[in-house]
């Protein structure tokens, strides 16, 4: 077997086994043997090219040297960070992971420009490879600034509010322009000194439309933006894969790119919102329309104790849960487990309805019920429960907001008019777990459910609340 | 305020406007509840039962004189006489067509509210009396129709020999076809249903039922199906004569509000059916029915062998059940209108509900309410004028809006040839490759459940940590220290990538699969 034909295999099963990765997350039964597959996959690609790379290495110890510090270092600090994060944080880490690809192809791209400056290829060539490793490291730069400013964001580091800047289309539009200005004369430079100074140029424009673009999403629309990041981290790779030629790391690249691409679709359609929309930012920042809503009377709402909503739940034969972004920050997955149990125990029939969007990230409240060991059963979609809350007694709205507001249905000129919502006020009774009245969801929508006749607000620490319900059942 | 609750005046007419339940809730909104002797003893609901609900059991003028008289229907005049002045009725009144009531509430300075002029949006449905009506008569319809039908629904294979399941056709889909639809299904029958309204044949498969299509089309604003024009009519027609003569029972449901049936059912459809086939014309009344041999109130037997029931009474005919149904309608009403839980009636014409059931108000004609759009069917668009306009408009914007996406599509689409045949020719394999790659990545995925979008996107995250790969070919290829120390951080850091990745799916992993057990 020659050296080419060991390495096209090598590569091929890796591949073969990421896209098996993949297709078996998409369902529970397969998953873990997905993650398992990717992870064979993976030491295969390593391993294939750590050995060629030091077979032909001209100074073999420290490059393997180098190679066995790096991976140790990265490697341990990775296991540290996987161990230890709370599944509260997981948006958080999803983020920072994304960053550091971007930062990886950004310098993959600049040490692929030192290794191969303008005039190391001929003709035609020259100008595809300069090309590429400028726009590889364009899409690399705004995915790094992109997902740490995301990480801030989700880590309430930075304020979760949409950065309205003036003109900020036109922004993003000249950073394009910019861009395209800079990648001519780059793709033309011949030699490191002339091709650098574009190449640096190229690199901050794409820094700060990278921070720019995430910093006008609200945090709202937080869980398509991390999964927007997810795609573009899969596309640097892809487009390191060209500048370096490497058919795994396209293959690779493209695989991720475009699953994170349509998996941000599926978000969208969530939300019903238009991808670009969201890409572009906004989101329920029309003064008009806010304005319209805080003016409205909603009349008064109703308030509720945990012990008179632990005697309804005795008494329900049937009680959906609807958890939010709420019940994460408060941690309340749980003793929300435990009072399902209870529940359960006595014979109520307990579910949930997860909203599509519900969190900050896609699935992040399956992740945190499995955490806190509720069957996955009982946690239905958003579709599957939608029809049902007619014969639902009782429903708890555990922290989500603008996911069960009923103004999405009813008033064409709300901010989220069109969006799915849980029709949770079809229930006989509705009971929300809400921190304090006033305080509106992200989209800054004020919610006409809270103010219902058969709504009643739990007002409160969520944890706190569900414990002192769980005392009384 | 003291709300009476009279005998029915109508001979035949078995049900009382509150069960003892019912009177209950009326209570708790502070309302003084004052029943008739006898007035519940047809549906089964005794005095002492109302006693031990709370009310008083009183003389016929005392309930009639009640602040509030709550009943099935306009009272005849003789009862009407014995209201008070300046009192509330609460009742079922068909305002549509009953013009001269409307004066006679007037003249006495009453306030009249239609039960059966409740708006069909979703917030109305717990008051709406004709759902619930529908509802029972729909069911009972099928149980009428199976009384007279000389055979079993359901078909069965017996050491006598194998029997067919009778064959039920509803015309009409509304509450009370759904109703017979899931009755008849219930009971083994095979169902089959027309509408003209195409957007229920969901609703019809959900219970079980087929959908048969008819040539004519109608989307409905109001949540009720509307009048057809000649041409429709006659193409309806022959759709359902047609499914006569191939089904055993036919039950007719469709009522115009304050019109006369359509027909639906010619004598010459009758002919064509079998013998001991069986109608229920539900649209039977004084003013004509869906079949047209049918008589109101009674049953007919045809020369053919067929039988055609024009009960006009069917809710009737389970009074103890429509009674408290209807009871519980009048209590949400109460509800809404009592803000305050103090039995005092106060009614807000701003509301739409409200207003929609207002005939008179304290004497002033109110009728006809305006107009209500009905929240279920509205997820379409709204019927009227202006609102056409601005779809239109819309439409054409949006129509904009995809040529000039699809124009931006070819435009890029024209851009990447174009790269690819300037692309040197050790490129083009590797496009090939990418582009392959794009599709399989989004097919893999599409299938994705929804619990698994977060461990999907960590694992993502961790095979996109391959970009450590070309890290690792320039640490090997290089000798350029600043090459050197960038490609080492640029392992490291992927490196992160893939371990904590991989590691950190693992672990949702695992707590999925805890939670599974």
């Amino acid at each position: 077997m020659t050296e080419v034909s060991f390495q096209s295999v090598a590569y091929l099963l890796a591949a073969l086994l990421f896209i098996l990765a993949l297709a078996g997350l998409s369902r529970q039964k397969t998953a873990k043997r997905g993650n398992y597959l990717g992870i064979i996959g993976m030491a295969i690609a390593l391993s294939a090219t750590i050995g060629l790379a030091l077979l032909h290495a001209d100074a073999v110890f420290v490059a393997a040297g180098l190679m066995l510090f790096a991976i140790v270092v990265g490697g341990l600090f990775g296991v540290y960070k996987a161990r230890h994060v709370q599944m509260t944080e997981m948006p958080q880490l999803v983020a920072l992971l994304h960053c550091f690809v971007g930062a990886a192809a950004v310098l993959v791209g600049f040490n692929s420009f030192l290794m191969e400056p303008g005039g190391y290829y001929e003709g035609q060539m020259n100008i595809y490879h300069l090309g590429e490793v400028g726009l590889a490291i364009f899409i690399g730069g705004v995915t790094f600034t992109g997902s740490i400013v995301a990480n801030l964001k989700l880590s309430a580091r930075i304020s979760g509010k949409p950065l309205m800047l003036p003109f900020r289309n036109w922004l993003n539009l000249l950073a394009l322009l910019g861009y395209v200005a800079l990648i001519v004369p780059f793709g033309m430079s011949t030699g490191v000194e002339e091709g650098l100074p574009f190449l640096i140029g190229i690199t901050i424009i794409s820094l700060i439309l990278g921070a720019h673009l995430v910093l006008a999403i609200g945090g709202g629309d937080m869980p398509v933006v991390v999964s927007m990041l997810n795609s573009y981290s899969g596309w640097a790779a892809a487009m390191a894969g060209f500048t370096l030629g490497n058919d795994l790391l396209i293959v690779t690249g493209a695989l991720v790119g475009s699953s994170g691409a349509y998996l941000s679709y599926i978000m969208c359609k969530g939300m019903n919102r238009s991808f670009t929309s969201v890409i572009l930012g906004g989101f329920g920042d029309t003064p008009a329309a806010k304005d319209s809503g805080e003016k409205r009377d909603y009349g008064e709402h109703t308030e509720t104790t945990a012990a008179e909503v632990a005697t309804l739940l005795k008494k329900a034969k049937s009680v959906v849960i609807t958890p939010g972004y709420g019940m994460a920050v408060a941690q309340a997955q749980f003793p929300v487990a435990d009072m399902t149990k209870k529940l359960l125990a006595q014979g109520v029939d307990v579910k949930f309805g997860i909203h599509p969007v519900a969190g900050r990230m896609p699935g992040h409240m399956n992740v945190l019920l499995a955490e806190a060991k509720v069957p996955y059963d009982s946690v239905y979609e958003m579709d599957e429960i939608n029809d049902d809350f007619g014969d639902v007694d009782v429903v708890l709205v555990i922290g989500a907001n603008d996911t069960v507001n009923p103004s999405a249905e009813t008033e064409p000129d709300s901010p989220i008019a069109g969006m799915p919502v849980l029709r949770v006020w079809e229930a006989g009774k509705v009971i929300v777990f809400k921190r304090k009245m006033g305080n509106a969801g992200y989209s800054g929508v004020q919610n006409p459910l809270f103010f219902n006749d058969n709504t009643d607000m739990l007002l409160g620490d969520a944890k706190a609340s569900v414990d002192a319900i769980n005392e009384g059942l | 305020m003291r709300i009476g609750i009279p005998k029915e005046p109508r001979q035949g007419q078995k049900l009382v406007a509150a069960s003892p339940n019912g009177v209950e809730k009326m209570i708790k909104l502070g309302y003084e509840v004052c029943v008739e002797s006898d007035a519940g003893a047809l549906a089964d609901y005794y005095d002492d039962q109302y006693e031990a609900a709370g009310a008083t059991v009183v003389s016929k003028q005392e309930a009639w004189g009640a602040d509030i008289v709550v009943c099935l229907d306009t009272p005849p005049d003789a009862e009407l006489a014995l209201m008070k002045e300046g009192s509330t009725l609460i009742a079922r009144m068909n305002p549509w067509s009953n013009e001269g009531d409307i004066a006679k509430f007037q003249a006495k300075g009453m306030t009249a509210l239609a039960m059966d002029a409740v708006p069909r949006i979703s917030r109305a449905q717990a008051l709406d009396v004709r759902s619930s009506m529908m509802n029972v008569a729909g069911y009972r319809a099928v149980i009428e129709a199976a009384n007279e039908f000389g055979r079993t629904f359901t078909g069965q294979v017996t050491a006598a020999g194998k029997t067919q399941p009778a064959k039920v056709y509803v015309i009409g889909v509304g509450v009370a076809g759904l109703a017979a639809i899931g009755a008849a299904g219930s009971m083994g029958a095979v169902v089959s249903a027309t509408d003209v309204r195409p957007e229920v044949a969901d609703q019809v498969e959900s219970l079980g039922g087929t959908f048969v299509e008819i040539p004519v089309k109608q989307e409905s604003a109001d949540g009720y199906a509307k009048a057809l024009d000649e041409e429709q009519q006659k193409l309806t027609l022959a759709v359902y004569t047609e499914q006569a003569a191939k089904n055993d029972i036919v039950i007719t449901t469709a009522a115009v509000p304050g019109r006369p049936a359509p027909l639906l059912i010619t004598a010459e459809a009758v002919a064509s059916m079998k013998p001991g086939s069986v109608i229920v014309d539900m649209g039977a009344s004084e003013l004509g029915g869906n079949c047209e041999l049918s008589r109101v109130g009674e049953v007919v037997h045809t020369d053919n062998g067929v039988t055609i029931i024009g009960y006009n009474d069917l809710p009737s005919r389970m009074p103890g059940q429509t009674s408290q149904l209807y009871g519980q309608n009048i209590v949400n009403f109460l509800k809404l209108a009592t803000p305050e839980k103090d039995g005092q009636l106060q009614l807000n014409m701003d509301d739409e509900v409200q207003r929609g059931v207002t005939v008179t108000l304290g004497g002033e004609n109110m009728w006809p309410p305006p107009e209500v759009k009905v929240s279920v069917a509205s997820k379409k668009e709204e019927p009227e004028e202006p609102e056409e306009e601005k779809r239109l408009i819309t439409d054409t914007s949006r129509d904009a809006r995809t040529i000039r996406g699809m124009l931006w599509k070819a435009l890029l689409g024209v851009i990447a040839v174009a790269l690819v045949v300037a692309a040197p020719e050790e490129m083009t394999q590797h496009f090939f490759v990418f582009v392959l790659a794009c599709v399989i990545g989004f097919y893999v995925i599409t299938n994705v459940t929804h619990t698994l979008h977060t461990p999907l996107m960590s694992v993502t995250n961790a095979i996109s940590g391959i970009i450590i790969v070309g890290a690792l070919l320039q640490v090997a290829a290089t000798g350029d220290v600043a090459v050197l120390v960038m490609a080492t951080i640029a392992i490291a850091i992927a490196a992160i990538n893939i371990f904590g990745g991989f590691l950190v799916t693992h672990r949702m992993l695992k707590m999925f699969e805890r939670s599974s057990k």
